[in-house]
């Protein structure tokens, strides 16, 4: 397999990493600020606290790498989605400044202030929709290119149903993963109260979550033909897909084993993520960019994999540890610790 | 049009350099003193140091949260305002800021780690040790970013084809010229601010509410270490001047406002210039600058004359780098001075006087370390990456980059003034003192025992 294969496979794992914890991170400052305002802030306040406070700096690596390591790989992306991007970028560049200080401001500086809860629950919402902006960019049609001036057709963007359906399942997939997964940790903390809540959120999320997937994938159809042509190719992952999404709701429904509902959920997503990823192959910007021609030298190719191995070989052991530590220690899940 | 979003460009990368830079240098230098202080406790069974670690980190951790939003801001300021730069140097460049991005991953997870153990192992040195991969990976991060400077000042690694960088050699990128000086510099800046301020602080306590236990520990330890990273960052001061003369003669001679190659040159101190570029008012040191230079006291130092009008840094960084140099020398005759006292059994270190110049030297360190790094920025110009690619080549063409500056201007206040207000709350409302009594009365047994509870 070529390196420039590699990194994007590597990567877009990353992505898809990114997706899940931050999804947790996001849909959790959004249910500890709707719990407030709903005055049941007392019912899950400290499970998402005791879950967040460790990991929350973490989240923000996965996507600092994910995003270095494009650039690192494919530096022509860095000129065409930097060029365009310098707008929806920041903004989405202010969000996440707002939240993770926010957080530490809310967390560990002046407790139950209900400003900077909102503005960490808030942001969590939109910093999904802001970010979803460059999934929607990589389908093509939303850049000018005028000479060597790359800049974004805003009004295409706005007036396309695909970047809003897109927005939409962002938001809706934040709240729905963040939700099961606090379901399957108010589980194992054995708090009744916070798991009935919790589920309940878990429930009412799935819908508009599957069918806003129905809806992106069809404006996708309408919008480029060889992405959708490609991703029906791959029917049996999206097949999986589904199969998972419903099996989870099964087990959901059911009120057993919340740990494998969210294994069924990370599933589902995965599949559906891989099918997509697949099927833009071989373009990173569709028409401007693909995979080969925007690969960065051999030599860096390579030094950017064997970096990436050492590299991994020093995080997994230490995200394991931080795993036993805080999610699979029950004492400490539990608040005992 | 197209200069005014150059200029704009500049702006905002300067405007969140300067403001990450802060809270990037506390990054870097406060792990490591929590990690002596909290050694010290366990070392010398004395819960005043332990309390010290635990109340730096509760304070750092709210740092780190400005620090990593603003990193993150950079890091893709990096892209969105440069995307010419990142297209080109993004081939060169790619390895160390990846590799920076791991060396952090690695500090965040102990960090994480480290803050919500404190009362989990039953041998304190176990939690002690989750301060190394902190320290290592605060230091790493500074290491592997500042050879992505070093290459934009020293260029290297790579042949020019067509305006391509081709034959990349990544690790001798990173190993440029410029590396080894830029990264002592920088981490024995960052570790003389950290003690300053923690130093600063504690003298500030005292002169509020006089002398206690406590902060005269935390004073005495944090002294010794200004005392040290003073005397080495002396030394990487001057191991940079020596670089600069070598591979970059036109940032030392803006510097020191040097216009004609000569031997025995002077090195000029403050001063300003008139109309015809003649130096009015400065004190000058005869030979010093080429001693400084070459370590030779007539040794030829090159002229800014040589160099083309359009490939000449601002004359202003001569106010920078004098700045900088003085608050550097400053704060070795402080540290070296409060020692005098320490030692000198009839006088007292602790006089006010003392005290109120040790709190006034943590905020001109931070000075210290923004002067620095805009005399090195500011001293690179025009270029972006030196010899190869100029400022107004590499910037975005987007007319927004201007209100972009103002959306981040008013970010980096409120980000800064709020950070400011917690953290004044975080301790102002929990003396050290009373923490300690609380402390010790919630404690089962007796605090020396070996093998008790930590917290």
């Amino acid at each position: 397999m070529s390196y420039e294969l590699i990194g994007i496979s590597v990567l877009w794992l990353f992505l898809y990493g990114y997706l899940i914890v931050a999804s947790i991170d996001f849909g959790a400052g959004f249910f500890a600020f709707y719990a407030r305002l709903t005055k049941q802030d007392h019912l899950i306040n400290r499970l998402i606290s005791r879950y967040l406070s460790p990991v929350w700096e973490i989240t923000n690596v996965f996507f600092v790498f994910f995003y270095i390591g494009i650039v690192g790989f494919f530096p022509d992306t860095a000129y065409y989605y930097g060029s365009a991007l310098l707008v929806p970028g920041s903004i989405a560049i202010v969000l996440l400044a707002i939240r993770g200080s926010f957080y530490a401001f809310e967390n560990y500086g002046s407790k139950n202030n209900i400003v900077y809860l909102f503005l960490y629950g808030a942001t969590g919402l939109l910093i999904p929709a802001s970010l979803s902006v460059a999934l929607t960019l990589a389908e093509g049609g939303f850049i000018l290119k005028q000479g060597d001036v790359v800049s974004l057709d805003y009004w295409a963007l706005f007036t396309n149903p695909l970047s809003w359906s897109i927005v939409g399942l962002a938001i809706v997939s934040v709240l729905f993963i963040s939700g099961t997964f606090l379901t399957f940790y108010a589980s194992r903390a054995e708090d009744e109260s916070a798991l009935k809540l919790m589920r309940g959120y878990a429930l009412f999320w799935s819908t508009p979550t599957i069918v806003l997937a129905l809806t992106a994938f069809i404006y996708l159809g309408q919008h480029n033909e060889r992405h959708f042509q490609n991703m029906m190719d791959l029917w049996w992952l999206l097949a999986l897909s589904v199969a998972f999404f419903m099996i989870a709701m099964w087990i959901l429904y059911n009120g057993r084993r919340y740990g494998l509902a969210f294994i069924c959920i990370m599933l589902q997503f995965f599949c559906a993520f891989f099918a997509y990823g697949i099927g833009q192959y071989p373009y990173i910007l569709d028409p401007y960019i693909t995979i080969q021609s925007s690969a960065t030298s051999p030599s860096m190719g390579f030094a950017l994999v064997v970096v990436f191995i050492g590299g991994l070989c020093l995080l997994i052991p230490s995200l394991i540890l931080v795993f036993k530590l805080f999610l699979f220690d029950a004492d400490y899940v539990k608040g005992k610790k | 049009m197209e200069i005014d979003t150059v200029l704009w460009s500049r702006l905002v990368t300067g405007l969140t350099l300067g403001f990450h830079v802060i809270f990037a240098t506390l990054g870097v230098g406060i792990p490591l003193m929590i990690a002596i202080a909290e050694w010290m406790g366990i070392r010398k069974k004395d819960q005043h140091y332990i309390l010290m670690a635990k109340r730096w980190s509760r304070g750092f951790v709210i740092s780190v949260a400005v620090g990593v939003v603003t990193g993150t801001a950079i890091s893709l300021q990096l892209a969105l305002v440069w995307p010419n730069f990142m297209k080109l140097a993004g081939n060169v460049i790619a390895l160390p800021l990846f590799m920076e991005v791991f060396a952090f991953f690695f500090e965040a997870i102990f960090l994480g780690i480290y803050l919500y153990t404190w009362d989990r192992f039953k041998n304190p040195y176990i939690h002690w040790l989750l301060t190394i991969p902190i320290v290592a990976g605060a230091g790493m991060s500074a290491v592997f970013i500042t050879t992505v400077n070093g290459f934009m000042n020293a260029p290297g690694g790579f042949v020019m084809e067509a305006g391509q960088f081709i034959a990349v050699n990544p690790v001798q990128a990173m190993l440029n010229t410029a590396t080894f000086s830029k990264v002592f510099h920088v981490l024995s800046s960052a570790y003389l601010t950290g003690a300053a301020l923690l130093a600063g602080i504690a003298a500030f306590a005292m002169l509020r509410k006089g002398v206690s236990a406590y902060h005269k520990k935390g004073l005495n330890l944090m002294m010794a270490v200004v005392l040290l990273f003073s005397l080495l960052n002396t030394l990487a001061g001057d191991v940079s001047a020596k670089f600069l003369a070598e591979h970059q003669p036109e940032k030392l001679a803006a510097a020191e406002w040097h216009f004609e190659t000569e031997r025995g040159a002077d090195l000029v101190l403050l001063g300003w210039l008139n109309a015809e570029h003649e130096i009015i008012g400065a004190l000058h040191l005869p030979k010093i600058l080429s001693f400084l230079a070459f370590g030779d006291f007539n040794a030829e130092v090159t002229g800014l004359n040589e160099f083309p009008i359009d490939e000449r840094p601002p004359l202003l960084v001569h106010y920078l780098f004098d700045s900088m140099a003085g608050i550097g020398f400053t704060l070795l005759m402080i540290s070296s001075l409060y020692f005098v006292l320490l030692f000198w059994k009839k006088r007292n270190e602790l006089n006010k006087w003392m005290l109120r110049i040790i709190a006034l030297c943590a905020p001109l360190a931070f000075l210290a370390v923004e002067m620095g790094w805009f005399y090195a920025e500011l001293g690179r110009q025009p270029w972006i990456i030196r010899g190869y690619m100029r400022v107004e080549e590499a910037a975005t063409s987007s007319p927004s980059v201007r209100i972009l500056f103002f959306v981040f201007l008013l970010l980096y206040i409120v980000l800064g003034t709020i950070c400011v207000l917690v953290l004044r709350r975080l301790f102002n409302n929990n003396p050290a003192e009373l923490e300690m009594e609380k402390w010790l009365k919630e404690q089962p047994e007796p605090p020396s025992e070996k093998g008790g509870p930590l917290s």
